[in-house]
């Protein structure tokens, strides 16, 4: 979603209704957006601050509170796990866009393509994003059980290792399934922004005497780039602040292998009831996450003006 | 001409298409037919070649625990998170779109602000709200913070779909005397009718789907959904996986009517409200 390019649509068009309209033509009153405003506010921005506060302060999630200070940021910013954590999720956010935006970005483009067996297939590639994330890990459990799992259908030794058990491979494993449950969905916004590339642009390009794969990197890819940089948001926001699926796949082990940082931010608060602690590791989250949109939107919006001149 | 050229057959696409089709599959039909197998056939066939002896065995046996009770409990969630979410962001697009003051630019920005609030960084806090408002372990403490967190999407998405309602629309009934509630209900809803059922599958899909908010704001067995039930389930039958499947499968089922049903809505939706 790029965030600057909306803002810009919504301030000409209520500039537009104000110098047509006539004075005494009222818009509608704020009240209307006020129940969504309050209810966000509440369960959304609230929070926000919340959570800065409940940064400061000792609470086990049930008893009383006691004023923490900065107590609960020294521990936590001295704590090595802290750092693994940190680490994991950046290994874990890189690695999962890299595996999952060249797979989404042809499939989507493959599936652009109006053909009817294309269509069928579309239909099913989208099957995996039905599933409930308990549902898939449940399901790649027991597909990667060492004993009882692929290993037992193809009888090959290299599969029946243990791939959830093995600290060196649990994380790139864990990533493999994110993927599958995620690439449909980028498939999907892919596909979209391929079908609005106007269609005298591939025309010209074959007149030019372009052939399929010079017409996807010259025509089809710079076309695709506001698509890239939403999908990009979505993924690596995303794959940052990811819990259900690692906490039922692995709960962060073997060890520590996969404890990233939203799973480390739950189980210190939930777990261990320290919820302060917790705190901080969500501030750092929130950080995180609200500096990474904001620049890739504003990625967005600085490359703005070029594409629009072509158009 | 152009056209049929760039739709000549590209078999190297095809053949890799083909290829994810079993990634994409081969997970969904070993959890099928695995549901189907028995405890001992699990322990000992191929699991990817169909159980010679198909049992539904497993079925059974999770629709004797409380799985119904589970499914009603997440129906009910769905359905009030969606319904608080959808109505309340129409009336909020309503304003985005048609407002004229700067307090309509300003809740546009405040909703984009708010689809980069990522909901896990929040946990504690809506724990702590939750638990102050004496909510906890109810069904209502998932729908409340489930609705809020899905409001900033929806209504994005709405707007963009409410823009495309001709301004000549709007004049002419007001100049019939309509003020803006008599327009939200007897122009908009109708109109907006497809984009609406776009958003109430897509909201209805995450919320069906979640799992954090129910992991922290409920404990007891009967407050449980479905999500949740999985996981507890593989807790509770850990030799018995094809049972663990079966509920899998069960849990899936409303959904995948829901898709086969609004399929063509939620794909040329989805691409409208996010593609632009």
């Amino acid at each position: 979603m790029s965030i600057t390019q909306r803002e810009e649509r919504a301030v000409p068009a209520s500039d537009r209704d104000r110098t047509t309209r006539p004075a005494h033509r009222s818009g509608p009153s704020v009240w209307m957006a006020m129940p969504a405003l309050v209810f966000f506010g509440i369960f959304g921005l609230v929070p926000l601050g919340g959570v800065v506060a409940l940064s400061l302060v000792n609470w086990d999630g049930i008893g009383e509170m006691s004023w923490a200070g900065l107590a609960n940021w020294a521990t936590v910013l001295t704590e090595p796990a802290t750092y693994h954590a940190i680490w994991l999720s950046i290994e874990f956010m890189v690695v999962c866009w890299l595996v999952q935006t060249p797979i989404s970005l042809l499939l989507g483009v493959f599936l652009a393509g109006r053909s009817r067996y294309r269509a069928v297939l579309g239909v099913l590639y989208f099957v995996p994003m039905l599933l409930s994330a308990a549902a898939i890990a449940i399901a790649f459990k027991a597909l990667l059980d060492p004993n009882f799992g692929m290993s037992l259908a193809f009888g090959i030794e290299a599969l029946s290792q243990d791939w959830l058990g093995d600290p060196d491979l649990a994380l790139y494993v864990v990533i493999g399934v994110v993927a599958w449950q995620f690439i449909p969905f980028h498939t999907l916004l892919y596909q979209a922004g391929a079908r609005q590339i106007p269609a005298a642009l591939y025309e010209a390009a074959t007149i030019d005497g372009a052939g399929t794969v010079r017409q996807f990197f010259h025509v089809t890819l710079p076309q695709l780039r506001y698509t890239f940089i939403t999908s990009s948001t979505l993924m690596l926001v995303g794959s940052l602040t990811y819990f259900d699926l690692v906490f039922v796949l692995t709960g962060g082990g073997p060890g520590d292998a996969t404890r990233m940082l939203p799973l480390h931010m739950y189980l210190t608060g939930f777990s261990a009831n320290e919820m302060g602690e917790g705190s901080v590791l969500a501030v750092l989250l929130v950080f995180t996450g609200l500096v990474l949109a904001l620049g890739l939107s504003g990625l967005a919006s600085f490359r703005k003006g070029s594409q629009m001149e072509g158009m | 001409m152009a056209r049929t050229t760039r739709m000549r057959p590209n078999v190297p696409a095809g053949v890799a298409g083909f290829l994810w089709l079993l990634v994409a599959l081969v997970p969904v039909y070993y959890v099928v037919i695995t549901s189907l197998r028995t405890q001992e056939g699990f322990f000992s066939d191929n699991p990817l070649v169909p159980p010679s002896d198909p049992s539904l065995d497993s079925y059974r046996l999770v629709l004797e625990s409380d799985f119904l009770l589970y499914l009603v409990n997440s129906i009910v969630v769905t359905l009030g998170a969606v319904l608080i979410t959808v109505s309340l962001s129409l009336m909020a697009s309503y304003f985005v779109v048609r407002g004229t003051g700067r307090l309509s630019g300003m809740t546009h920005k405040v909703f984009l602000l708010g689809l980069a609030i990522p909901l896990q960084a929040t946990i504690i806090p809506v724990y702590y709200l939750i638990t102050e408002a004496r909510m906890y372990d109810t069904l209502l403490a998932i729908i409340l913070p489930s609705a809020a967190f899905a409001i900033p999407l929806t209504v994005v998405i709405l707007s963009n779909f409410l823009r495309d309602v001709p301004n000549e629309l709007f004049e002419s009934m007001r100049v019939d005397g309509a003020g803006h509630w008599r327009m939200l209900v007897s122009l908009v809803l109708p109109l907006m009718r497809p984009a609406l059922v776009t958003v109430a599958v897509y909201d209805g899909l995450q919320v069906w789907n979640g799992f954090l908010f129910p992991l922290i704001l409920t404990q007891s067995p009967d407050q449980r959904v479905l999500p949740l039930a999985l996981w507890s389930f593989q807790g509770q039958f850990t030799v018995n996986i094809p049972a663990v499947l079966a509920a899998v499968v069960l849990s899936t089922l409303p959904v995948l009517a829901l898709y086969i049903l609004g399929r063509r809505h939620l794909v040329s939706g989805l691409t409208a409200g996010f593609g632009k």
